[in-house]
C-alpha cells in the first residue's frame, strides 16, 4: 500500500464527508425556502442576502442551547444515539461512484472511495443499520413517546426494507452485478435503468421515502400524536445531529437513486463531450450532472413533503405489506420472464 | 498483518459476547449482541467472504437484531419485576451449563486441526464464484432449505391468525 494511494483515498474521503454535510446544511435552508414556495410565502431572509446564511444561525443556535440530559434516562445511550445516526447516515456515500476517473498529470484518480463488489448490499445494510440510531435514542430518553416513536420507526424500516430489497433484485436481474460502479458504467449515455425498470424504480422511490423517514412516512416524529417522536427529550446540538442526519441520509438517498436508475454521471452526449474536454475537465462535468440529479432529487423529496399529508399507520403497513411487496415480486417475475425470453431468440 | 488482526477482533468477540451474558440490562445484552455479530462480520471480510459478510451485517445486524430489540423495549423489563427464580432452577442451569461445556470441549477435541476450505480457494467468497456454487453443484440443497424457509413463513403467519381457518 504506497502512501500515495493512501493519501489520495484520504482526500477523496474528505472532500465527499465536507460535500455531504455542506449539502446537508443547505438542504435544512432549501426546505425552507421550498416550503414557503409552495405556500405562497418568501421563506428565511433575515441572515444575509436570500437568507442564505440561515444554515450558519441554525448551527450556532443549536450549538449555544443547554445540554438536557433527562434524570431517569440512560445517560450512556442517550449520547449514542445521536451520534449513531450520523455515524449510519456519512458511511453510505463511501461505495457512491462520484464520476469516471479523472487524470491529473500522470495520475488517474477514480472518483469513488472503494469499489466493493457487493457495493448494492453495502448500501443496503447501512440503510438497515439506519434505524438504531433512532431505537436507541428513543429507548435511552426513558419516555414513553420517544418509545413509541422508536417502535414505530423499527417495524416501518423493516416493513420497507423488505420491498427495497425486493425491487432491488429486479435491477440485479438487468444489471448483473451488485457494483455500484459496474452498474453506473452499463447506463452509459441514455440507458438509463429507469426505461427498463420503471416499477422498480417508483418502489425503489417509496421504500426510500420510507427508510428515511421523510414525510409522508414520517410516523416516527408524528408531532399530533407524540410530541417530538424519538427526540422529544433531546436537546442542543444531540437534537440538532438528529435533524440533520435527516438531511444527510435524504442526500445519500437521493444519490444511490440516481446512480441506481438515472444513469449516476451518465448523460446524453457525454461522448463527444468527453472528446472535447479532455481527460481531466470531462469527467468534472459527468460529476457536475450527477449532482444536477442529486440535487433534482433532494427537491422531489421536500416537494413531496409539503404536497402530500401523513399516512395514518395502518394505511402505512397496509400499503407496505399488502401493496409494495406483491408488486414487488410481480415485478421480478415479470422481469425474469422478459429476460429469459430476450436470451431465448 | 493478517493474523494479527483477527486476534485482536477474536478478542474483542469473546469480550463482546461475554459482556452479552454479563449485562444486567436485556436491552444492553441486545447492543452487545449486535457489537459482536460487527465482530463475525469482519471476520468474514477476514476471510475475504465478502458476501457472507454482508448478509450477515443485514440479516442479523439489520433486521434480526431490530426485532430483538423491539420486543426487548415494549416488554420493558427491568430488575424490579423481574421473577424471582428457586434454587432448583438455578442448581439445574448450573449443572445444564456444565454438561454443555464438558461437551463442547469433548467435540472440540476430538476434530482434528481443520484444513480451511477458503484458505485453499480465496476468492470463493466472491459472489459470483458463490452464486454457481449454490445454483451448480448445491442446487438441490439450497432450493430445498428456501422450501423450508418458506414453509416456516407460511407456518408463522397461520400462528397470528386467531379466528379460525
Amino acid at each position: 500500500m504506497e502512501i500515495a494511494f493512501v493519501l489520495e483515498k484520504f482526500i477523496l474521503v474528505t472532500i465527499i464527508f465536507a460535500i455531504s454535510l455542506v449539502i446537508a446544511m443547505y438542504s435544512t435552508y432549501a426546505e425552507r425556502k421550498v416550503a414557503a414556495f409552495l405556500q405562497d410565502r418568501l421563506g428565511p431572509d433575515r441572515a444575509g442576502p436570500f437568507g442564505i446564511l440561515q444554515p450558519l444561525a441554525d448551527g450556532v443556535k443549536m450549538f449555544m442551547k443547554e445540554e438536557i440530559v433527562p434524570t431517569n434516562s440512560n445517560k450512556w445511550l442517550f449520547m449514542v444515539g445521536p451520534g449513531l445516526a450520523m455515524l449510519t447516515a456519512c458511511i453510505g456515500t463511501a461505495v457512491i461512484p462520484w464520476g469516471t476517473a479523472i487524470q491529473i498529470g500522470e495520475r488517474v484518480i477514480p472518483l469513488q472511495v472503494t469499489d466493493i463488489n457487493v457495493g448494492l448490499l453495502y448500501i443496503f445494510g447501512v440503510v438497515s443499520l439506519g434505524v438504531y440510531g433512532v431505537m436507541i435514542g428513543g429507548w435511552a430518553s426513558n419516555n414513553k413517546y420517544s418509545l413509541l416513536s422508536a417502535i414505530r420507526a423499527a417495524s416501518q424500516n423493516i416493513s420497507y426494507e423488505i420491498a427495497m430489497g425486493l425491487s432491488i433484485i429486479a435491477l440485479l436481474l438487468v444489471s448483473g452485478t451488485l457494483s455500484l460502479k459496474e452498474i453506473v458504467e452499463q447506463q452509459h449515455g441514455w440507458h438509463w435503468n429507469v426505461i427498463y425498470q420503471p416499477i422498480g424504480f417508483i418502489l425503489f422511490l417509496i421504500c426510500a421515502f420510507a427508510e428515511t423517514n421523510r414525510a409522508p412516512f414520517d410516523l416516527p416524529e408524528c408531532e399530533t400524536e407524540l410530541i417530538g417522536g424519538y427526540h422529544t427529550e433531546y436537546s442542543s446540538m444531540k437534537l440538532g445531529f438528529y435533524l440533520f442526519a435527516e438531511y444527510i441520509n435524504m442526500f445519500v438517498s437521493s444519490a444511490v437513486i440516481a446512480s441506481l436508475y438515472f444513469g449516476g454521471y451518465n448523460y446524453p452526449g457525454m461522448d463527444w463531450v468527453l472528446q472535447h474536454t479532455g481527460t481531466t475537465i470531462g469527467p468534472l462535468i459527468g460529476t457536475l450532472v450527477f449532482f444536477i440529479k442529486i440535487f433534482a432529487f433532494i427537491f422531489f423529496f421536500m416537494w413531496v413533503r409539503w404536497t402530500i399529508p401523513r399516512f395514518r399507520y395502518d394505511q402505512l403497513m397496509h400499503l407496505g405489506w399488502k401493496v409494495l411487496i406483491p408488486l414487488a415480486i410481480a415485478n421480478i417475475i415479470v422481469t425474469g420472464v422478459v429476460i429469459a425470453i430476450i436470451e431465448k431468440f | 498483518m493478517g493474523t494479527s488482526v483477527f486476534y485482536i477482533v477474536a478478542a474483542l468477540s469473546v469480550f463482546f459476547s461475554l459482556m452479552v451474558i454479563f449485562s444486567k440490562n436485556p436491552v444492553h445484552s441486545v447492543l452487545y449482541l449486535i457489537v459482536t455479530f460487527f465482530t463475525f462480520t469482519v471476520h468474514y471480510i477476514l476471510l475475504n467472504a465478502q458476501f457472507l459478510a454482508v448478509v450477515n451485517f443485514i440479516v442479523y445486524m439489520g433486521a434480526i437484531m431490530v426485532l430483538f430489540l423491539f420486543v426487548l423495549m415494549l416488554l420493558n423489563l427491568n430488575k424490579d419485576n423481574e421473577p424471582l427464580k428457586s434454587p432448583l432452577v438455578k442448581i439445574v442451569g448450573i449443572i445444564a451449563g456444565c454438561c454443555l461445556v464438558v461437551t463442547l470441549v469433548g467435540s472440540l477435541k476430538a476434530t482434528a486441526v481443520s484444513n480451511p476450505l477458503l484458505l485453499k480457494n480465496p476468492g470463493l467468497g466472491l459472489i459470483q464464484n458463490l452464486g454457481r456454487e449454490l445454483f451448480g453443484p448445491f442446487m438441490l440443497p439450497f432450493e430445498l432449505s428456501s422450501i423450508l424457509l418458506l414453509t416456516a413463513m407460511v407456518g408463522a403467519v397461520l400462528l397470528t391468525k386467531k379466528e379460525k381457518i
